[in-house]
């Protein structure tokens, strides 16, 4: 059976699939359970699933993914919210010395089945600390991964996927198109693996990375740039790490070109990972200098600035048309 | 002055042994046999022969820092003897005498400190979470244990500890009050040792004894003489069976004092006077403890000098089994990190390994 989603309401089908498949599933957060989310991915778990699976907690973030830690060491599949990935950081802590550390701490004794999902990202003209993109600094950390989806279809998939893995997964979900478009998808549960990336157009010119909210606005610049005769190939990431880094190693070795497009700033993001790999991996087939084109290094500003911020589909069109030119 | 009449706020302290080793109100005496309370006084035994050899190690170079439990001993064993087999242990990093009672071989113990990650994986059936470092982060994986019970409808309960030093920590307020919200079956236990690391536990908390901040997270709070090891027993009994019961959670502050140094890197000298450590080498709970066994017939003179030496041996054993035996398998730093390495994982061990073996 199919139906039509948006990416708020796939995320809320994917975990509903798992709460009732899984009984040692346990969604709690932040005004999850009588609420269903401030974004409504939550939504009627409690309901379904009671008060014992599907929970509101006091506000603390560092105790919500603290208690994540203890249960799934205790044997259960704790999905906890961050209302924001902005208010993460008090977790900040857990999430490095212990979600990230336990498995390998404990010489493979402890794994931690738990996933942290957390709305991330800019362009909904909110307030200060809700529209940052942090995902570099949760891949660089050893021992867990970091999976960010662009379409419902995906969003689900990818969720159960998360669920189902023995370790710990930092799911963060682009807000911005949570309720741009829908998709047909499937009612039941299926997994897309992990760290594999997608192509989702093949092209010949150029070969264009991104993920979350930035692939639409890709493909809006890509749509701009073939009616001059452009061919680009994209690339969505999907999972940041551990990245699919062969994707686009082997496309790049076609293309000759590669664009980054990310929202998190430019000096040592998830961008300047991906072409030390080309030029390490694919230097010689390289036509055009490796390019990023990224947020600012600069605090993400508030509502009245933030069209500057965010790269635009004009924007995109123009770098992918000076790389095809250089 | 009985436990179930306790008040934090008065700031009273429960003690059933005083330091002389002599109990004056004998219904507080925990219901233990002769064969218990030796087993209690030798691993407080043990737990000492073991700081004191490790340190002896150290200072010839043989071992890397190591954190004593000196002065400790019954605050660590009398809390952890309460527990049954199917309870858990949440420590932070100095618990040496609970480690031992929970069944944590010496082994482990010292392979931990001498650089290993193997010891902190516990033999099976061994529910005993590895060291935590970072202060009081330890008491948030507790509660979460003990709500993942709740929700089992499993009756074991957690037994977690920290010092004073950590109840400054969000972590430690932030655990506190999830267990108290969601009746996790947990007993915290504060080591108050007196100090952290330097900072006198005067500068972390101006409340009188920090079991009365029990009371503002809607749960008992007990002030225990820490160097008693029936108070610590009969204290922490009541809080596992409370637990168990599914009452919720207790606080437990143990006072007591750290008589060695923070780690082997630290010098206490430099911020306690001789004459306050020589006043809590008086209260020494393995001095107390034996005492009173030895007042009342159930070990000599000659039994403690046997079990010392005997245990001598068995530590001097242990180590020497491990030492210069115990460096990390090339593949064991890269192995653990996710079910199956990630391709970028793999290819900088092969690198590595290709480099070790003469570079292609």
């Amino acid at each position: 059976m199919a139906n039509t989603l948006s990416i708020i309401q796939a995320v809320n089908q994917a975990l509903m699939n798992e709460m009732k498949i899984d009984d040692k599933v346990i969604v709690y957060g932040e005004d999850v359970g009588v609420e269903g989310g401030v974004f409504r991915a939550t939504v009627d778990l409690q309901k379904t699933f009671g008060k014992e699976r599907a929970f509101d907690t006091p506000l603390a973030e560092s105790a919500i993914v603290g208690t994540a830690v203890g249960m799934a060491i205790n044997g259960l599949k704790p999905v906890v919210e961050m209302q924001f990935s902005g208010f993460s950081y008090p977790a900040f802590n857990q999430i490095i010395s212990h979600v990230a550390r336990m498995r390998n701490r404990s010489r493979g004794q402890y794994n931690l089945p738990m996933v942290i999902r957390a709305p991330y990202g800019g362009g909904i003209r909110a307030l200060e600390h809700h529209s940052e993109s942090t995902e570099a600094l949760y891949a660089q950390i050893p021992g867990i991964k970091v999976v960010i989806p662009s379409t419902p279809y995906d969003a689900k998939g990818l969720l159960i996927a998360a669920i189902r893995d023995p370790d710990p997964v930092l799911f963060w979900e682009p807000k911005r198109i949570y309720r741009a478009f829908k998709q047909e998808i499937p009612e039941e549960a299926y997994e897309i693996p992990l760290g594999k990336a997608k192509v989702l157009q093949e092209g010949d010119d150029i070969t264009i990375v991104a993920w979350g909210a930035m692939v639409p606005d890709v493909q809006r610049a890509v749509k701009m740039v073939e009616e001059k005769g452009i061919s680009a190939e994209i690339i969505d990431l999907r999972t940041i790490a551990p990245m699919d880094r062969d994707s686009f190693i082997d496309s790049v070795k076609k293309t000759g070109r590669i664009l980054v497009v990310h929202e998190a700033p430019k000096t040592l993001g998830v961008g300047s990972e991906i072409i030390s790999i080309v030029n390490e991996k694919a230097f010689l087939h390289l036509e055009a200098p490796p390019t990023r084109l990224t947020g600012f290094d600069t605090t993400f500003p508030l509502p009245r600035g933030e069209k500057h911020y965010i790269p635009s589909p004009k924007r995109i069109a123009k770098t992918i048309e000076d790389i095809v030119n250089y | 002055m009985r436990l179930e009449d306790y008040n934090p706020m008065n700031n009273e302290m429960y003690q059933v042994m005083d330091p002389m080793g002599k109990v004056e109100d004998k219904e507080e005496i925990p219901e233990l046999d002769d064969e218990q309370l030796k087993y209690l006084y030798r691993t407080m035994l043990y737990t000492r022969t073991i700081d004191e050899k490790a340190l002896s190690y150290q200072r010839q170079g043989r071992m890397l820092t190591y954190a004593p439990n000196l002065g400790q001993e019954a605050a660590q064993v009398g809390s952890a003897y309460s527990l049954d087999d199917e309870d858990w242990l949440v420590p932070a990093f100095r618990e040496l005498g609970a480690w031992l009672v929970r069944g944590v071989p010496l082994k482990n113990i010292y392979l931990y400190w001498y650089g290993n990650e193997w010891g902190s994986h516990m033999p099976e059936g061994v529910k005993v979470l590895p060291v935590s470092v970072p202060i009081a982060s330890q008491l948030q994986h507790a509660t979460g244990i003990g709500m993942a019970n709740n929700i089992k409808n499993e009756k074991n309960v957690v037994l977690t500890y920290v010092g004073d030093g950590g109840t400054s920590h969000g972590d430690f307020h932030e655990a506190l009050n999830f267990a108290s919200v969601f009746k996790s079956p947990v007993v915290f236990i504060v080591q108050n040792n007196q100090y952290a690391i330097s900072t006198s536990r005067k500068v972390q908390t101006l409340s009188e004894n920090i079991a009365m901040k029990a009371t503002a997270y809607g749960m008992p709070g007990v002030l225990v003489d820490g160097n008693d090891i029936f108070a610590m027993y009969n204290a922490t009994k009541a809080a596992v069976d409370r637990a168990r019961n599914g009452e919720g959670p207790t606080l437990i502050e143990a006072y007591t004092y750290r008589l060695g140094a923070h780690t082997t890197s630290d010098d206490p000298t430099k911020y306690r006077d001789d004459a306050e450590v020589d006043e809590w080498r008086k209260k020494d709970p393995i001095l107390r403890f034996g005492e009173y066994l030895k007042e009342n017939n159930v070990i000599d003179e000659d039994w403690i000098e046997s079990t010392k030496k005997e245990l001598e041996e068995e530590v001097k054993k242990t180590f020497e089994a491990i030492e210069d035996k115990s460096d990390t398998e090339l593949e064991d730093i890269f192995k653990y990190h996710f079910e199956t390495m990630p391709a970028q994982l793999q290819e900088q061990l092969d690198e590595y390994r290709s480099f070790l073996e003469g570079g292609k």
